[in-house]
């Protein structure tokens, strides 16, 4: 498959980033921009952008309509909910989350969040640091992005001031201390004009770093996934009931984290028993080795009694098996958190019932104070402690994101409410 | 920091087309565990006969742990047809077909004219069908990257009780923790391949060798030029005043309603050449080939709300 490779290297490396910041910075019109500028636009999608912009009375074309894709968001000029932008360069696959900054939106940026490798956080030139800037910078490293761009945008309305984006840089880098990103890279641009995008553009010529896009194919995107302790919950159990498969018993799932070989010895949680990997196989496929995040099927060498929201774990570091745990949530929804009602949790395959005990502090996103409450409402971020009624197989979000994270579910509207991130002390 | 030479050599065998795979296996064994009813919508179309490959690989040596349906406009192409019984056949799976054919009889869809496009009815038809076996869950091929409406949407969709997207109070949807309940009558659309481009498609099918409709590939065929668009002539479709039949080499990018899915000019006559193809291409999948997203700027948005797929 010469061809296809030249076209697009299959080895391509894929990288997940969002757009985040406050109301208005430009988050649509900087992805809008980079889509633009890097030919990623094809020739219907800009006439009709055309058209929608004329008939608005704008002279040029609005690039956040490339991302703002609802009715809704169109009317407004807002952003409500996430669009997923895909494009590639030579180097590079992208998958871009083009998240809201209003506040009442936050659920949505944090869907965005969820899954990316890097965040970009807007900041207006003219405005500077604003509480959502800090919010949705504090939200990104809460979920464990190990690369934050700060994107200090509208530079064309400063008059593309290198003492203002200093003065910028100055004060959030304050904040930004220890929130543990890995890397952080300050860009000052205009992604209504183009400098600094993906050309350097005239203006900015003060600024000896890389454009936004040479630094977004360049960066070094170490894998985040924990590839040392082998992680797998069982989704879902394979018994063809025919003939000739009587006894086939396959235990399919995705490999959260770690690596398997055939003839490793497993052992099966909760319950403890162990065994040996017989076969590792994928439809016609079969593997020596598998490891995260492939999606397999597992078969044992003995019968033991293994269901859905099962672990097979190997050696190494080893999880915890408890009905207790601390965790940081974000609270989601519009319904405040009501501690007469029943929420369901689902922690990698498994789904329990479950209780927050009690609520440590939630965190003042401005002043990164723990402050004392004892309800939870929309987007309040709180350190808490959970008591479910069976045992689940735990990670620290922090050593290990797959088996680290849970959701909340209201029982009775069955809505999303909650996303939380374990936390373990070391004892 | 967690990576050692050994394992990075291993990683680089993982591309992205291993990780769209791996994404999707996951999604549709989370759906066969989660719900109690679902259901896989399957066209004929490439889209769908990569889920099906999908499927394959998520559950055999099992069936499919839940059947097949298909929503029969009445106004598909026969090749397409012809391939989707024969790929339920070769799977051995239980293919359901419903058809607008019915709705329209029964006068649950009223045409205003015989041969218009019947793509915005298909989701009576759906939703009748939805009802009639009671699913729970449907899952089907869109892409996020086919129109700006889908772009938005999740991956476990909830629709309500009449059937209706809410772009504007969707569920969270953090990491693949995805959140498939629903109460009676309620269902959710799942999406295994939102995350997939036209290429990648195409890029798989060509890994995976897999069989698609003739149609897909270039071939002759009459074809009228209206609006810089192909219409390929049918029963549907006839010349007005004024215009001509050409023959032309085309290929489709889409096969959906005879009437209004237009084919491209193309020599492409295997996967590799439409790799190429579509990679070079300035204009999208929709914007080339279908006339019914073209009326407003969100008929995709409206037909969704509505309950389409
Ligand atoms: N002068 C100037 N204006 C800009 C720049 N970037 C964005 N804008 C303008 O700022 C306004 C808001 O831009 P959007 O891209 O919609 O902002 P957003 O951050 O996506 O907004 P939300 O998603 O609703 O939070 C629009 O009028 C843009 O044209 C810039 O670099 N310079
Ligand atoms: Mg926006």
């Amino acid at each position: 498959m010469s061809v296809v490779e030249n076209i697009e290297p299959d080895h391509a490396e894929l990288l997940r980033f969002i757009s985040a910041g406050s109301v208005d910075d430009g988050k649509s019109t900087l992805i809008g921009r980079l889509l633009h500028d890097s030919k990623s636009i094809f020739e219907d999608q800009l006439n009709a952008v055309t058209k929608t912009s004329n008939k608005r009375g704008m002279e040029k074309i609005d690039l956040s309509l490339f991302t703002d894709g609802l009715q809704a968001e169109r009317e407004q000029g807002i952003t409500i909910d996430v669009a997923y932008r895909y494009f590639n360069t030579p180097k590079r696959k992208f998958i871009i989350a083009d998240t809201p900054g209003h506040e009442q939106y936050t659920r949505n940026m944090v869907t965005g969040a969820s899954t990316a490798n890097l965040a970009i956080v807007l900041i207006d030139a003219r405005k500077g640091v604003l509480t959502q800037s800090r919010r949705h910078a504090y939200l990104a490293s809460l979920v464990g992005i190990p690369h934050l761009v700060v994107a200090i945008n509208k530079m064309d309305l400063v008059g593309y001031s290198q003492e203002i984006f200093k003065q910028i840089c100055a004060e959030f880098s304050v904040f930004l201390q220890g929130l543990g990103f890995r890397s952080i890279e300050y860009i000052p641009m205009s992604a209504l004009l183009g400098d600094m995008v993906v050309e350097r553009g005239d203006n900015l010529d003060w600024y000896s770093g890389k454009p936004l896009l040479d630094y977004l194919e360049s960066i070094n995107i170490e894998h985040d996934i924990n590839t040392l302790d082998f992680r797998f919950p069982v989704q879902w159990v394979c018994r063809p009931q025919t003939e000739e498969m009587r006894d086939f018993r396959g235990y399919t799932g995705r490999i959260e984290s770690g690596t398997i070989h055939v003839g490793d010895t497993v052992t099966v949680l909760p319950s403890g028993l162990t065994s040996r990997i017989k076969e590792i196989l994928l439809y016609n496929d079969s593997f020596e080795t598998a490891f995260a995040p492939q999606s397999i099927t597992l078969t044992i060498e003995d019968h033991l009694d293994i269901s859905r929201g099962d672990m097979l774990i190997n050696g190494g570091e080893l999880p915890r098996i408890t009905r207790e745990f601390d965790a940081m949530l974000c609270w989601l929804s519009e319904q405040a958190f009501d501690p007469d009602r029943k929420y369901i949790i689902k922690h990698t395959t498994r789904i329990v019932k479950g209780l927050i005990t009690r609520i440590d502090y939630r965190v003042d996103i401005n002043t990164m104070h723990q402050e004392s409450v004892n309800i939870l409402t929309m987007n309040d971020i709180a350190r808490i402690g959970m008591k479910v009624q069976q045992p689940l197989v735990i990670d620290a979000y922090a050593q290990n994101r797959g088996t680290g994270c849970f959701i909340l579910i209201d029982e009775v509207s069955n809505n999303t409410v909650a996303a939380g991130m374990i936390c373990i002390q070391e004892s | 920091m967690f990576l050692n030479q050994n394992k990075m050599n291993q990683r680089s065998y993982f591309t992205h087309l291993d990780a769209l795979e791996s994404e999707a296996i996951h999604i549709m064994r989370e759906v066969a565990a989660e719900c109690a009813n679902p259901v896989l919508l399957f066209s004929g179309g490439k889209d769908s006969v990569v889920l099906l490959r999908l499927a394959e690989k998520a559950f055999r040596p099992s069936h499919f742990p839940f059947p097949l349906m298909h929503i029969d406009t009445g106004h598909n192409f026969p090749e397409v047809i012809e391939f989707r019984d024969y790929r339920a056949k070769q799977l051995g799976e239980r293919l359901i077909v419903r058809s607008m054919e019915d709705s329209i009889q029964r006068g649950r869809v009223i045409l205003r004219s015989k041969n218009q496009s019947r793509n915005p009815f298909q989701a009576v038809t759906l939703l009748d069908a939805i009802s009639e076996f009671g699913f729970d869950a449907c899952i089907g091929g869109a892409r996020r990257d086919e129109e700006k409406a889908r772009a938005k949407e999740r991956i476990f969709s909830f629709r309500d009780e009449f059937g209706q997207w809410d772009p504007k109070n969707q569920r969270p949807e953090l990491w693949s923790l995805y959140n498939a309940r629903t109460h009676p009558g309620e269902n959710i659309r799942v999406f295994p391949i939102s995350n997939w481009t036209e290429l990648d498609i195409w890029q798989y099918i060509g890994r995976e060798q897999l069989e698609i409709p003739s149609i897909y590939y270039a071939h002759e065929r009459d074809v009228i030029v209206r609006n810089s668009s192909l219409l390929p002539v049918s029963y549907l479709v006839q010349p007005e005043a004024g215009e001509s039949v050409q023959n032309m080499m085309v290929r489709f990018r889409t096969v959906g309603d005879m009437s209004c899915t237009c084919p491209v000019a193309s020599q492409a006559r295997d996967v590799e050449e439409i790799i190429v193809e579509t990679a070079l291409t300035r204009i999208t999948e929709r914007g080339a080939t279908r006339m019914d997203d073209r009326t407003s700027e969100a008929s995709m948005e409206l037909r969704k709300r509505e309950g389409y797929f």
